[in-house]
């Protein structure tokens, strides 16, 4: 087993950073310089961690890096990390938003105190993905809404008042629920040992025995707050708005980044720690999955702009992970962790390009835009790449993805995944039809003008589109580092689920 | 002809009555001596010192505490256990830091003068000595030693009508529930024969009660009574008015210390007395606590004034700390503990940011006149930045574990749907902290005088010590909560 201390670099790095970064607020891009150091060893750290990791520990259950310690014994709080194949992934899409977001959506105003909400935004949802403890999970949940609040109403676009305060009460009301069930859950565990003290650790939850009707009320609670991070429809109505009115660096943290605390923590805690509720949910989830990925390409469809058009996407992309995590079965559930990965990835490229048009016109509507491909043949072939990979095109990376979850959710439940499968070819319109309006035609007016992509802007796009195309030739390293602990935890599950 | 037998008395248990009211005295005679007007620095460096050293009998009496468990002294009607001296010491600490900002705020309006101190420091020693209390009508006799003083220091500000207003409104409403207080201990002694709780509890331990009307009406009447002083809904519509006319500093001195008195008296007489009656009290509670946390949270939403925003947030959080009596278990008592630890000082500090803002005359209380603090005076912003999200119940900040800590409570004795209650009312809650956040960071408008406001040394210090005690509590809890959990291991039943 490898040390945690791993881990725990990875949560107080960042925010490290963040107090560095505003020590040197006065020299001029220094706290810049800082920020982007920091996102550099992340990523680096992280891809050591990725490598590092061994999914056969011995007792662990697919877990390593493992190390508890005991904060205050009453409140039974505890900072408790362990990495598997689940979270493995997520560690290293939140290093990479932290890059990335920072390399192509750089903000100068106020400079320092963007970068540092940056950077603890980044430590704190790292701390969300290694939690090993679920009160300790909760913790760093609740708390990225507020760098996340700042982030939106400091730093966002005309209406970003309503939409970080709409943003901030959506989460905020759902996870409410997720406390009391986690707070019920602790105390069921001790009131079943009565000897130990009140305890929240992850392995703990998972033993606390239940009734039927107790896991199907705790899973709706679960559910109500992960489904609106994630977002899961009906409870989305918050991210076109609040997605719009971020700027680049907060749509980017916030689509391909924390709508995955949702679908993790729907996994992860939803899924695994309510065993018992597994069959009697799962239809009326996937159901709304469906639903999500039909609703959200209709309304991709007709978006009026681009930001709202990716909202819209990702909806329809959250509801295939969705369907992928509640379908049961490994296949399933191993094509969920990859498409949060990939997804993560895609809208990284998706937000990056939209920035860099709003750069150049200010504008971020659809109908102001036609005919860019001749004036930036560079953007449209980079726009291009994140379009088909996100349509599922085979050798991309989101083919694989999409289909595992299809294949996962035919086995275990047919009729769902027929209706889903739609959804692959409505992505396929809508992405078209997008790209045709702002990228064909001819170009009139200002967007004959437009400058094609700049080489820093370039670079910033190499990463998202080597991951696109390596993930889609040659997922195998990946998949066999997560697929061992979605192994093990599907099995669980499956088993637990039948009752005890 | 029957003697008059005194009883056997233990000085330290006292003691921190005996300092906050002798020091009273002793500044009112010292004021009446001294041929010119006493200097503001003596007055104020006197109460500052009264406090120190009751924080220091506090020490003293937490370590007898260690050796000799839980007494009992004067005829059993007051005791010493460990809810009672952490309870004391949240007091005193709370005491100490509204001094200083009454301090540099009669400085500022000209009401010079050793009146304040003279009254808060009467008004301390009341709310002493409800926490120590074991015994309906030293309870009583506290509750009224506190509003009192309280009642004088809310009309404070004399040249101002509203000020005036505040109290006549805060004593005729206060008078009645004192009325109603003491009708319920009277009914309480008619069903049980006693005023001592203990006695009241073991009474209705051992008897069963066939026609247990009185005590109900009893008990019912007593609740009301508290219900008032905490401003729990429907009893609560003094509150804002209160808060709002009255001067700043009294306003932060009375939310913080009113509320530690009144709570630990409750709980209390809840626990202690009739804790056997916990299947009739509970109910009641539970709607009591529903009305209070998810009303105050929604009457503070159209709120465009700090004071009577701060109003409606202590309503809300009254239904908090009220979660802690309805568990009814030793844990609930420490969370209630903890809320009230963390509480008081966040709330003195934020009412010294918000005095601060109010300017000569202390009548700028707009949340426009917030509107780009935190870009004009960052580290003033920030504070109060801190004390708001605090008070929101955000993670790191010492709001999260109080909060956390009474719904745990809450969980744990049952009350999961009451948890889930209380923690919506706080998301509706979140949305108006989150407000003024914003506004604080927002872009300086400039039709609005935009000047820096003066933060006087020991104001700035009053802030400091809030917003670092919010930190510390919020990253480390663990001391303070264990701290509270052994305080009520020593609670006397």
């Amino acid at each position: 087993m490898h040390s945690s201390l791993w881990l725990s670099a990875l949560i107080v790095l960042p925010l490290l950073g963040a107090l560095v970064a505003m020590l040197v607020r006065r020299t001029p891009g220094a706290s810049y310089g800082v920020a982007v150091g920091v996102g550099v060893i992340e990523v680096v750290l992280s891809l050591v961690v990725a490598v590092l990791y061994k999914s056969n520990v011995a007792g662990a259950q697919g877990f390593d890096f493992l190390s508890r310690h005991v904060v205050s014994a009453p409140l039974g709080l505890a900072y408790d990390v362990a990495l598997d194949g689940l979270s493995l992934l997520m560690v290293v899409l939140t290093a990479l938003v932290l890059l990335l977001s920072l390399l192509g959506g750089r903000d100068k105003r106020r400079e320092p105190a963007f970068v540092s909400w940056l950077l603890i935004l980044t430590g704190l949802t790292m701390g969300s993905f290694v939690a090993h403890d679920v009160l300790e999970f909760f913790v760093f949940f609740e708390l990225t809404l507020v760098p996340c609040y700042f982030i939106i109403s400091g730093w966002g676009g005309a209406e970003r008042a309503r939409a970080a305060l709409k943003f901030f009460l959506y989460t905020f009301t759902a996870s409410a629920f997720l406390l009391i069930g986690i707070l019920y859950m602790g105390f069921a565990y001790q009131h079943q040992h009565p000897t130990l003290g009140l305890t929240f650790a992850y392995g703990a939850m998972a033993a606390t025995s239940m009734s039927h009707a107790t896991a199907v009320w705790l899973f709706v609670a679960f559910a109500l707050a992960f489904g609106a991070k994630a977002p899961i429809w009906p409870l989305h109505t918050w991210s076109p708005l609040t997605y719009a009115e971020a700027p680049t660096a907060g749509s980017i943290e916030l689509s391909a980044l924390l709508a995955k605390l949702g679908s993790y923590g729907l996994l992860r805690f939803a899924v695994g720690l309510l065993p018992l509720a597994q069959v009697s949910v799962r239809p009326y989830v996937l159901t709304l999955a469906v639903i999500g990925i039909l609703y959200g390409s209709t309304l991709a469809c007709v978006a009026k702009d681009l930001k709202r058009f990716v909202a819209y996407s990702s909806l329809a992309q959250m509801s295939f992970i969705t369907l992928g995590v509640m379908s049961g079965s490994t296949i399933g559930v191993t094509g969920a962790v990859l498409l949060m990965f990939n997804h993560g990835v895609i809208t990284i490229g998706f937000f990056l390009i939209i920035g860099f048009l709003e750069r150049r016109r200010a504008s971020i509507q659809i109908a102001d835009f036609s005919g860019l491909q001749g004036p930036a043949p560079v953007l449209a072939a980079l726009f291009t790449v994140a379009m088909l990979a996100s349509i599922g095109l085979p050798g991309l990376s989101g083919f694989i993805s999409e289909y595992l979850i299809l294949i996962g959710t035919f086995t275990t439940h047919a009729w769902w995944s027929v209706f889903a499968s739609l959804g692959v070819l409505a992505s396929a319109v809508y992405l078209l039809w997008a790209y045709q309006r702002v990228f064909h035609g001819r170009a009139l007016g200002a967007n004959a003008e437009i400058a094609d992509a700049s080489p820093s802007e370039r670079w910033v796009l190499v990463p998202v589109v080597v991951l696109i195309v390596v993930l889609g030739v040659f997922p195998k390293p990946v998949l066999d580092r997560i697929t061992p602990s979605v192994h093990t935890f599907v099995t669980q599950v499956a088993t637990a689920s039948v009752g005890k | 002809m029957n003697t008059l037998t005194i009883p056997s008395i233990h000085y330290l248990t006292i003691l921190p009555v005996l300092i906050f009211f002798g020091s009273s005295l002793l500044l009112l005679v010292a004021s009446a001596m001294w041929r010119r007007s006493l200097p503001m620095v003596f007055s104020t460096t006197m109460a500052v010192l009264t406090s120190l050293a009751v924080l220091v009998v506090t020490y003293f009496q937490w370590r007898g505490l260690d050796h000799g468990g839980a007494t009992t002294t004067v005829a059993h009607a007051v005791v010493l256990d460990g809810f009672s001296v952490v309870a004391t010491a949240v007091i005193a600490v709370s005491v100490g830091l509204a001094a200083i900002v009454a301090h540099d705020w009669a400085l500022r309006e000209n009401v010079r003068g050793p009146e304040y101190q003279i009254l808060a420091m009467a008004s301390s020693a009341g709310a002493v000595l409800m926490t120590q209390a074991n015994d309906l009508i030293v309870i009583f006799l506290g509750l009224e030693i506190l509003s009192l003083g309280l009642y004088v220091l809310v009309a404070l500000d004399r040249r101002k009508t509203e000020s005036a207003e505040a109290s006549l409104k805060y004593f005729i409403l206060g008078g009645f529930a004192s009325a109603i207080f003491i009708y319920g201990a009277a009914l309480l002694y008619g069903a049980t024969g006693s005023t001592n709780l203990t006695t009241i509890s073991y009474f209705l331990g051992s008897n069963v009660l066939l026609q247990p009307g009185l005590l109900v009406a009893g008990g019912a009447l007593l609740l009301v009574g508290f219900a008032f002083k905490i401003a729990a809904v429907p009893f609560h519509m003094w509150s804002p008015d209160v808060y709002e006319g009255a001067p700043t500093p009294v306003t932060g001195f009375m939310a913080s210390i009113v509320k530690v008195g009144a709570f630990a008296a409750l709980i209390r007489v809840m626990i202690s007395g009739l804790g056997t009656q916990l299947g009739t009290w509970r109910p009641i509670l539970w709607v009591l606590i529903a009305l209070t946390t998810v009303v105050g949270a929604a009457l503070a939403l159209p709120q465009r004034n700090a004071k009577r925003l701060l109003a409606y947030s202590s309503i809300n959080h009254a239904g908090f700390i009220l979660i802690g009596v309805w568990a009814g278990t030793a844990r609930g008592s420490a969370a209630l503990l903890f809320y009230l630890a963390t509480y008081a000082p966040t709330v003195v500090a934020t009412f010294a940011i918000v005095t601060v803002m109010g300017g000569l005359g202390d009548e700028r209380h707009s949340l426009e006149s917030y509107r780009g603090l935190a870009r004009r005076q960052p580290w003033l912003g920030a504070s109060l930045a801190v004390l708001l999200l605090s008070q929101l119940g955000a993670p790191l900040t010492a709001g999260f574990y109080a909060k956390f800590s009474v719904l745990a409570a809450a969980v744990d004795a049952g009350g999961s749907v009451l948890a889930l209650i209380a923690l919506l009312s706080a998301a509706i809650a979140a949305s108006f902290y989150l407000r003024w956040t914003v506004v604080l960071y927002a872009e300086p408008d400039d039709d609005i005088d935009a000047t820096r406001v003066v933060v006087p040394r020991g104001t700035a210090l009053v802030i400091g010590v809030g917003v670092v005690l919010t930190l510390l509590f919020g990253v480390w809890p663990g001391p303070l909560v264990t701290l509270a959990q052994h305080a009520t291991v020593y609670f006397l039943p």
